[in-house]
This record gives structure tokens, C-alpha cells and sequence, in this order.
């Protein structure tokens, strides 16, 4: 085909790449943050036994797990400002990425949350643990400790959800990985560099994960 | 409610338009599934009985697949296939890249299908002395098709998901399409809107009908 990769291009803009890649790293770390804080009180409104809370909880799972999150990106930074509710590009993205990830999250919880023996909320009682308290100093660890395998694999794939971030010009690496395409032309050897960068932060994590997971596994 | 009659309005001089971005969008799942699920069998097989070469070339593709966002596979499909003298248009390019990450999660889960199955299954087809063509054809694939056509019909929500992703290489399916009526007519919020009411009802369908699946399929104790 008569094509020579040539590296030294995108060896250049490399920096550009990296910061690009942390980016990525910080809107995923504060989204499944925030989106973590949503998820664990929407599973415990899933797993009420009140109507009144386990509905609109779990409206809000279907609505967004059954929505392309492009959409979601987009209506947000182009159509929310017409409602009065105008945000930066980044702050936009970390909102609908906090919102999309934490119906994701909710439904790891929720699975997690019914495998928890109900003895342990009855013991709780016993000792005279208020609700609150049992939630949040027995059964909350407990049940992230169990759901750590599924919460890895989420957790993957909302970082790799980031990469949207460049539809609405957010300078992650995906946006970066295109700039450098439009002004090297190195094509092929700027999407090895991406992708590569991308693949080997996902096994980064998922090493990190099965470390977790070791040490805190509920030992069996 | 002049807000309400305009939307209509405009909805109604552009229901061809959306229609048909709506009909791309079916195709390029459609076509991205079949061929995504045909490749991901082979992909599971190779995972579960190639020999020692094949599964690691395999689960090379599969890591390497599963561990780039589907935009940028979009992107790189698109540009990179170009740049070697491929020249495929951008609805090619997008189903070939859709197709591809789907063979990769299709893989894993004819994969853990077929794994989840107990040894004495296939100990016991030998000992009353079927061939190993035989042993699949009639013992494994049955209960592995049972264990994971679920997590298929998930995985067929997830590649309508995806096709939005088509929209950033110009390929005109309903996102493009909605972004196409908004730049005319500038009523983004109610035609977002509109294009994510399509998309939910889409996905929902194919979640209940996941759901309708996992109760028809499951192996009753």
C-alpha cells in the first residue's frame, strides 16, 4: 500500500495527547463521583418499599439507561441554556455524565443492595441502630464491598463514555487525538497513539480495581 | 401555546426528514448487530476452543476493542481506512466500526455462555458416545443460546445507542438529522427532545422485549 508510519509527528504533539488523556481522567473521576453519590440514594429509593420513592427512582434509570448519551451531551449544552440553565462545556459534560452514570450506578447498588441477608438490617435493630445508621454504617459497605467486580466494569466504561466530551469541543483526548489528525495528517499513526493511550488507562484501571477488589472483598 | 404549534408546524414540514434519518438509523443497527453477532460467535468460539495461538490472538482483538471508546473506533475506522486506500463512505466505515465493537461484546458473552456450562454435560455426551460436532450442536449451544440471548437483546439497545456516534462522520441518521432541523429552524429543546423520545421508545422496546426473552429462556429449577 506503500504507506511508512511515521511516529514523529504525534511524538510532537505527545503533551497535547497526555493532558488531553488527564482530562478524560478528571471528568470521569468527578462524574462517577457525584454519579455514585446519585446512584447509592436512587437504589436505596429502588429497593424501598414506597411506592412513592421506588417509582420516580426508577423512571429515572429507564429514561437514561434507554437514551444514547450523544443525545443526552447535546441537549444539554445546546438546548438546556433556551430553559435559562446556561453551563461551560465542561461543566455541562460533567453534569450529564454525574446524571448518566449514576442511573448506571444505581442499578450495580440496587443488585448489590438486594443481596444483602435482611438478619443484618434486623441486628442492627436489635442493637438499637436507627434505619439511617443501619444504611449507612452496615449495609452501604457491605454492599459495596460485593458489588466491587460489576462497579469495575462500569466504572471502565463510563471513562471510556469521556470520549463523547469531544462532540461538544471539550479538549479530552479524543478532541486532541482529532486536532493533531487535522494539522499532521498522520492519520493512522495518531489513532494508534489514542487508542493505545485509551486501552492501556482501561487495563490501568482495571488492575487497580482487581487490587480493590482483593483487599476488600467480602471474604468468603 | 404558540410554542406548542410552532414545534407541530415544524415537526410537520420535516417528518420526511426525520423519518428517514430514522430509517438510517435502523439500518445501521441492524446491519451492525447481524454482522457484529455473526463475527462475536466466532470470536466466543475461538475464545472457549481455539488453540493456544488463536486465543491469544483473539483475546488480543477482544481487550484491544473493549478497551477503546466506540467513538474514537468510529473515528479511526473512518479516517485510518481512508488514509491505507480503502475508501469506504462514512456509513460503511460506521457499520464496520459498530460491528466490530459489537463482535467484541457478543464474544464475551457467547463466551460466558458457553463456560457457565457444568463439565459433566459434556463428560456425559461423551460417555454415551456423541461426536464433539455433535456434543455442541445439540448439548452446549442450546443451554449457552439460553444463557445469553438476554444479554444479547442488551447488547442490540446498546449498538442503537452507538449509531448516534455516526452522526460526528456525517452519516445522516436521526441525530445528524434532528441537528440538521435545528440549524434551520433553531427549536432545539423540543426537537432534541423529540429525537431522544425516538430513541427511548426504540431501546425500550428492545429492553422489554430483553426482559420477554430472559423470562421465556430461563431454565426452570
Amino acid at each position: 500500500m506503500g504507506y511508512t508510519l511515521n511516529f514523529a509527528a504525534v511524538w510532537r504533539s505527545f503533551d497535547q495527547l497526555l493532558e488531553g488523556l488527564l482530562l478524560s481522567l478528571g471528568l470521569a473521576f468527578i462524574s462517577i463521583f457525584i454519579g455514585a453519590a446519585i446512584g447509592l440514594i436512587v437504589a436505596f429509593a429502588l429497593t424501598s418499599k414506597s411506592g412513592w420513592l421506588q417509582r420516580p427512582a426508577a423512571l429515572y434509570v429507564t429514561i437514561i439507561r434507554n437514551l444514547p448519551i450523544l443525545v443526552l451531551v447535546l441537549f444539554a449544552f445546546f438546548a438546556l441554556p433556551q430553559l435559562g440553565v446556561r453551563m461551560g462545556k465542561i461543566q455541562s459534560f460533567i453534569a450529564v455524565l454525574s446524571i448518566y452514570s449514576g442511573a448506571y450506578l444505581a442499578e450495580v447498588f440496587r443488585a448489590g443492595l438486594l443481596s444483602i441477608p435482611k438478619g443484618l438490617t434486623e441486628a442492627g435493630l436489635a442493637i438499637g441502630l436507627t434505619p439511617m445508621q443501619i444504611r449507612v454504617s452496615i449495609i452501604t459497605p457491605l454492599m459495596l464491598r460485593n458489588v466491587l467486580p460489576s462497579l469495575s466494569s462500569t466504572i471502565i466504561s463510563l471513562f471510556k463514555d469521556t470520549s463523547l466530551a469531544a462532540a461538544i469541543a471539550v479538549p479530552e483526548l479524543t478532541f486532541e487525538a482529532r486536532k493533531i489528525n487535522v494539522e499532521t495528517f498522520r492519520v493512522i499513526e495518531t489513532w494508534i497513539v489514542a487508542s493505545g493511550l485509551y486501552v492501556v488507562t482501561c487495563s490501568v484501571l482495571a488492575a487497580l480495581m482487581r487490587v480493590v477488589e482483593r483487599r476488600l472483598a467480602v471474604p468468603r | 401555546m404558540t410554542g406548542l404549534t410552532a414545534f407541530l408546524d415544524q415537526l410537520w414540514i420535516a417528518r420526511f426528514v426525520i423519518l428517514k434519518g430514522l430509517g438510517v438509523t435502523v439500518s445501521i443497527s441492524s446491519l451492525a448487530i447481524v454482522a457484529g453477532s455473526l463475527l462475536g460467535v466466532l470470536v466466543g468460539l475461538a475464545l472457549v476452543y481455539g488453540n493456544r495461538v488463536l486465543r491469544l490472538i483473539v483475546r488480543a482483538y477482544t481487550d484491544f476493542i473493549r478497551g477503546t471508546p466506540v467513538l474514537v473506533l468510529v473515528l479511526a475506522s473512518y479516517y485510518v481506512l481512508s488514509t491505507v486506500g480503502i475508501e469506504l463512505g462514512p456509513f460503511q466505515a460506521g457499520v464496520l466500526a459498530l460491528a466490530i465493537f459489537c463482535s467484541s461484546h457478543v464474544g464475551e458473552i457467547v463466551r460466558g455462555g458457553l463456560q457457565a456450562i457444568p463439565k459433566g454435560q459434556t463428560e456425559a455426551a461423551k460417555a454415551i458416545g456423541l461426536t464433539f460436532r455433535q456434543t455442541f450442536a445439540y448439548v452446549l449451544w442450546p443451554q449457552a443460546l439460553r444463557q445469553f440471548l438476554p444479554a444479547w437483546v442488551n447488547t442490540a439497545a446498546e449498538m442503537v445507542k452507538a449509531s448516534t456516534l455516526l452522526s460526528v462522520i456525517g452519516v445522516a441518521e436521526l441525530l445528524l438529522r434532528t441537528q440538521e432541523i435545528i440549524s434551520r429552524n433553531f427549536l432545539s429543546l423540543q426537537f432534541y427532545f423529540f429525537a431522544g423520545l425516538l430513541y427511548f421508545v426504540i431501546n425500550y422496546g428492545i429492553e422489554r422485549l430483553g426482559k420477554y426473552v430472559e423470562r421465556k429462556t430461563v431454565v426452570p429449577s
